[in-house]
């Protein structure tokens, strides 16, 4: 039973193959922890571990949150909105 | 306040109209617009992606942090979404103030603060390639 909708965006969605997948998580998992997970299961995403930030339910957080059942957690690659150079 | 994130070309005009009342004196409106070029490459067109619930939200965020430590009087910021053509605008954010040295610097530091936390991504399109460009400085809001 599915319990952490999980949200990915521009690189990482297109290295996943993917914008949403879902996650059955044990108590007391990280976001970190979730994306050990993920790796496993779209091994792209690996390499941007160290890249990636993460949002709990719209919200930024570290690595290091708990999740609990019903989280939306979004990976967050580095941001480039705007049009100018960055 | 407004706060958008859409697919369907922004509107400079409508975003003044609504940062404007009667009491303020200056309106800074600062466009972002699609470049033919970057890093020495012809740019062909350039992809957005976004979260839009997260996106607004920072918006909001960056908006408010912004209101209490200067005399501004509103704030409105769209980001439009999907493919954008060489010259369209891409993001578009309005100051509003009683003068306009509050609203120049204002907007200036909500641009800067945009393009550090507000969940968006560019992808540049140039022949025979594509790449996500990844900002510089990645931030989480204090």
């Amino acid at each position: 039973m599915p319990n952490v909708k999980v949200l990915l965006f521009a690189r990482l969605s297109e290295l996943a193959g993917t914008r949403q997948t879902q996650l059955e998580l044990g108590e007391g998992l990280t976001v970190a922890d979730a994306y050990v997970i993920l790796s496993d299961r779209y091994p792209g995403l690996e390499p941007l571990r160290n890249s990636v930030m993460y949002a709990v339910n719209s919200e930024y957080v570290s690595s290091t949150q708990p999740l609990s059942p019903g989280d939306e957690l979004a990976l967050i690659p580095p941001v480039s909105g705007g049009s100018d150079a960055v | 306040m407004l706060f958008e994130i859409t697919e369907e070309p922004l509107d400079p005009q409508r975003l003044a109209d609504h940062v404007r009342s009667d009491a303020s004196g200056a309106v800074a409106l600062f466009y972002g617009v699609v470049r033919d070029h970057n890093k020495g490459r012809k740019v062909l067109y350039l992809e957005y992606d976004a979260y839009p619930e997260m996106a607004t939200k920072v918006m909001r965020q960056i908006a408010e942090e912004m209101k209490e430590r200067s005399p501004i009087d509103d704030v409105a910021i769209q980001h439009r979404t999907g493919r954008l053509e060489i010259g369209e605008t891409s993001l578009l954010i309005a100051v509003s103030s009683g003068h306009r040295k509050e609203a120049f610097e204002a907007c200036h530091a909500l641009v800067d603060r945009f393009k550090e936390v507000v969940p968006i991504w560019k992808k540049e399109v140039w022949e025979g390639g594509e790449e996500w460009v990844e900002g510089e400085s990645v931030q989480k809001p204090s």
